[in-house]
């Protein structure tokens, strides 16, 4: 068990170091932070200044080794642009990214479940074909599309719900939110939603497929035989069984949904990590994107690393195939 | 007993007349980017002047027609019999914000910190060799040599208080990569307008009105200025009631919200031009075809670029009227700006031709034009249309469209055959654009002048001339050799320029916001219905 785990985290380790390689070489690369940086009259001697103040004369394997190093001490730099140092801008939005995400995957697990169940009951109903329908759609449109037209439809013409940002936050120590506020709630409504319709989506099909399948299964039918109602069937028996890949399921979308919240942020002027990001991007600003490739890849590998350990523990396979040092 | 009576009396009356006053009103402004930071001498850079004219003041302001106008100091003038030193009046009962009177020892101390090394603003004041205190409202700048545009240079150089700035070690201009914070990054103590409630960078920053504040009291009492960087929610949360004022609006948008209901748009010109530069000199382009010579070097041909561009076809198409087409890369407010010399050649793809083959290049040639895609106002699509135009005369262009932040490195190294390029005028002075885009790029550790001049475009009478101009006293005099200049660069054509970019403000009814040449607009211009 132990030496699975220390293999685990040591092949996790060894990701996380190849993610910051690519991040940095890549980020190295793609422009001059310098251009976006300096001004208008500056000379070339003003730039080679800052170029040395910042560290960007150094060879790159003295860059790479220097930010590893500081990586290590969640010391990311200071962003070019925002001169603030990365890891706290980071832990700033953090909270409204993680909002975000949380929000949306409620209404996916919810509307997903429910939907998946009412499609796989009421196969052949005209509803389920309209749902179908559209749940194809909603997942082909992009997701700023999505978003431009919720904010079209509920900010421009009905102006029920706000175009962009976080509304009003509260502090409660370091996390800031906008669960505890009216305007903060009304902002979370459209940014949520755009960014749970992909992930609805899937949950939807999933159900549906899974439900469909228990539905066949030979103890649902001697469940029928014993007289059974419908609804001690469907709930207590069928969904019970279809659950466990949707938990899976859910679990593992949160980290892709944290991580690829980035276009609805910008949509919305969302001011988590996302559009951080971008905005980071638009300027060079190689810190931050470095700090968020590698923040976001450390997401996948913690969730991945926690499922694999569960999956270790609850199943004796896997275990056994250890023990002999497969 | 007494005393305590009066005192209510005087706040009732106080409140009365706040009453009266202090109808507060909140403009809800929003732009594409923030501001870089709150340290006022660490970026010389649009959004963060623009948000720091609010907090902090200068000694000279401008106007929106681009004149100098007194701010912190009152009145200037070069001292007599010595027109290297230029004297400041200050203004008198100023207050910073924490109650600090503002007297002569706090220009010394900010112009000395805007000269330190990690500094932005240094190069504007490049010329300066020393700033006295001569009495508290009394301050001495002794330049170099004679400098008679010098306080075009101040606009955008702010004044910080001594005291404050001492107590919070904030001597050495914000440096980022030392890692230490600076305070005045998030802090500040200034004798603006507005003072700062709370800042969350690349988010919102609110602003109250500062009831010591020596000027009229502005129409604007609070100000949340946020950030919205996806155009088209900008847009909307203008259409939606939620922000009041919009910047940067995109052109396409700036018809259909002129013609809402309940919103219309601001524009007017802005102190940019737009052009497109070519590598000088006998050198054969690395892009090109005709590997035995230089065809950009030869008159001829420049002049066959010219006549082929259609500056009123880009303006009616690809800007949608949003522009203003220019013969001379000036913008009309600075100073050597005529209209004669704004004048441009109608398009004659004949004349082109018959140009080009006198030339020797009957068959036109191959060349690559660099393009930003991201910093100017359709910056891709203006030389997309080009490449179009250029293409009658058989020059055949491969367009290489990178986003700012790759594009600049190739202007800054010389290393680009045939560039699109945009240039403000800050000083709203020509020598400006001389100093950069004209004169011979100068190389090596005290490289000045020519910073910009990306095609290597060479003339040593010229770069006399422009010298001259950086200490000559007579008004007269230099005013005759700028148009002298601009005689010889335009007969050059040692830059092609297309047009003058527009400003677009896009507001509800109800409220106006005057359009700023530099793009700084002033929340304390805007007036309400």
């Amino acid at each position: 068990m132990l030496a699975f785990i220390a293999r685990r985290l040591l092949q996790s380790v060894l990701v996380m170091l190849v993610v910051a390689f690519i991040a940095f070489l890549v980020f190295r690369y793609v422009g001059d932070p310098l251009a976006a940086l300096m001004s208008q009259e500056a000379r070339q001697a003003d730039f080679d200044a800052a170029r040395q103040r910042l560290g960007l004369d150094q060879p790159f394997y003295i860059q790479f080794f220097t930010f590893v190093g500081n990586a290590l001490q969640g010391e990311f730099g200071i962003s070019y642009r925002l001169q603030q140092p990365v890891s706290q801008l980071i832990l700033d939005r953090l909270p409204a990214t993680i909002e975000l995400a949380f929000a949306s995957s409620i209404i996916a697990l919810i509307g997903g479940v429910v939907l998946g169940i009412y499609t796989a009951l009421r196969q052949r109903a005209f509803s389920t074909g309209v749902i179908m329908t559209l749940s194809l759609v909603g997942v082909s449109l992009p997701t700023f599309l999505i978003g431009i037209g919720l904010i079209y439809v509920f900010a421009v013409e009905l102006k029920w719900l706000p175009s962009f940002g976080r509304g009003e936050v509260v502090a409660l120590g370091w996390w800031r939110t906008g669960l505890l506020t009216q305007s903060g709630l009304r902002s979370l409504i459209l940014p949520a939603i755009t960014l749970s319709l992909f992930q609805l989506t899937l949950i939807m099909r999933l159900v549906r497929a899974e439900m469909l399948e228990v539905m066949r299964t030979d103890y649902i039918r001697f469940a029928k035989a014993r007289g059974l109602s419908k609804r001690a069937i469907n709930f207590g028996h069928a969904l019970k069984n279809t659950m466990v890949p949707v938990i899976t399921i859910t679990g593992l979308q949160l980290g892709s949904v944290i991580a690829f919240a980035i276009i609805t942020e910008t949509v919305f002027q969302w001011p988590g990590v996302g559009s951080l990001f971008v905005n980071s991007v638009a300027v060079v600003d190689v810190p931050v994107m470095a700090a968020y490739l590698v923040f976001v890849a450390l997401i996948f590998v913690v969730i991945n690393l926690i499922v694999d350990i569960l999956y270790f523990i609850v199943d004796p396979r896997l275990r056994d195939g250890a023990r002999t040092g497969r | 007993m007494h005393s305590s009576l009066t005192r209510i009396a005087a706040v009732l009356i106080a409140s009365t007349m706040l009453a009266g006053v202090a109808n507060a009103e909140t403009i809800r402004w929003a732009r594409s980017s923030d501001a870089l930071t709150l340290d006022p001498h660490s970026q010389n850079q649009g959004n963060t002047h623009t948000l720091a004219h609010h907090i902090y003041e200068t000694l000279v302001g401008r106007d929106n027609d681009g004149n100098l106008t007194p701010r912190l100091a009152t009145e200037w003038a070069l001292k007599d019999g010595d027109d290297t030193v230029w004297v400041f009046k200050l203004r008198e009962g100023v207050k910073f914000h924490d109650g600090a009177d503002f007297t002569a020892e706090d220009v010394v101390y900010s112009m000395t910190r805007a000269k330190s090394e990690f500094s932005n603003m240094r190069q504007l004041h490049a010329e300066v060799e020393s700033v006295t205190a001569v009495d508290d409202y009394t301050v001495e700048f002794k330049m170099v040599g004679p400098s008679l545009i010098y306080p075009n240079n101040l606009t955008n150089t702010f004044i910080m208080d001594k005291t404050w700035s001492e107590a919070n070690d904030l001597d050495v201009v914000q440096d980022f990569a030392s890692g230490a914070s600076n305070y005045s990054v998030l802090n500040t103590n200034g004798t603006g307008p507005y003072t700062l409630v709370s800042r969350e960078p690349d988010v919102r920053t609110v602003l109250a009105y500062n009831e010591g504040w020596w000027g009229e009291q502005p129409e604007v009492t609070d100000i949340e200025y946020i950030v919205i960087a996806d155009a088209g929610t900008r847009v909307s949360a203008l259409l939606s009631g939620e922000i009041d004022i919009v910047q940067d609006v995109p052109p396409q948008d700036i018809e259909r919200l002129s013609n809402t209901e309940g919103f219309k748009v601001e524009t007017g010109p802005e102190n940019r031009f737009i052009y497109f530069g070519y590598k000088f000199g006998d050198e054969p382009l690395k892009s090109s075809n005709i590997t035995d010579s230089n065809p950009f070097n030869n008159p001829l041909v420049r002049e066959a670029m010219e006549l082929v561009l259609d500056r009123d076809a880009i303006q009616q198409v690809v800007m949608r009227g949003q522009s203003i087409p220019t013969g001379i890369p000036n913008p009309p407010f600075v100073n050597g700006w005529t209209e004669e010399l704004d004048a441009y050649p109608a398009p004659d793809v004949e004349r082109a031709r018959e140009l080009m083959a006198e030339a020797g290049y009957a068959d036109g040639f191959t060349v690559t034009l660099d393009t930003p895609n991201n910093r100017y106002v359709n910056d891709e699509a203006i030389s997309t249309a080009y490449v179009g135009m250029l293409g009658q005369i058989g020059i055949q262009v491969t367009l290489a469209s990178r986003p700012v932040a790759e594009h600049s490195p190739l202007i800054l190294a010389s290393d680009t055959d045939f560039y699109l390029l945009g240039w403000g005028v800050p000083t709203f002075d020509s020598a400006y654009v001389f100093n950069d885009l004209i004169h011979t790029k100068e190389t090596g550790e005290d490289a000045e002048l020519g910073g910009y001049n990306v095609g290597m475009y060479s003339n040593p009478e010229l770069d006399e001339m422009i010298v001259s101009l950086g200490v000559e006293s007579d008004e007269t005099v230099r005013n005759q050799t700028i148009a002298d200049i601009w005689e010889v660069v335009k007969a050059d054509r040692v830059l092609l320029p297309v047009h003058n970019q527009v400003l677009a403000y896009a507001m509800r009814d109800g409220v106006t916001l005057p359009v700023q040449p530099e793009n700084q607009p002033n929340m304390t211009t805007v007036t309400f219905e």
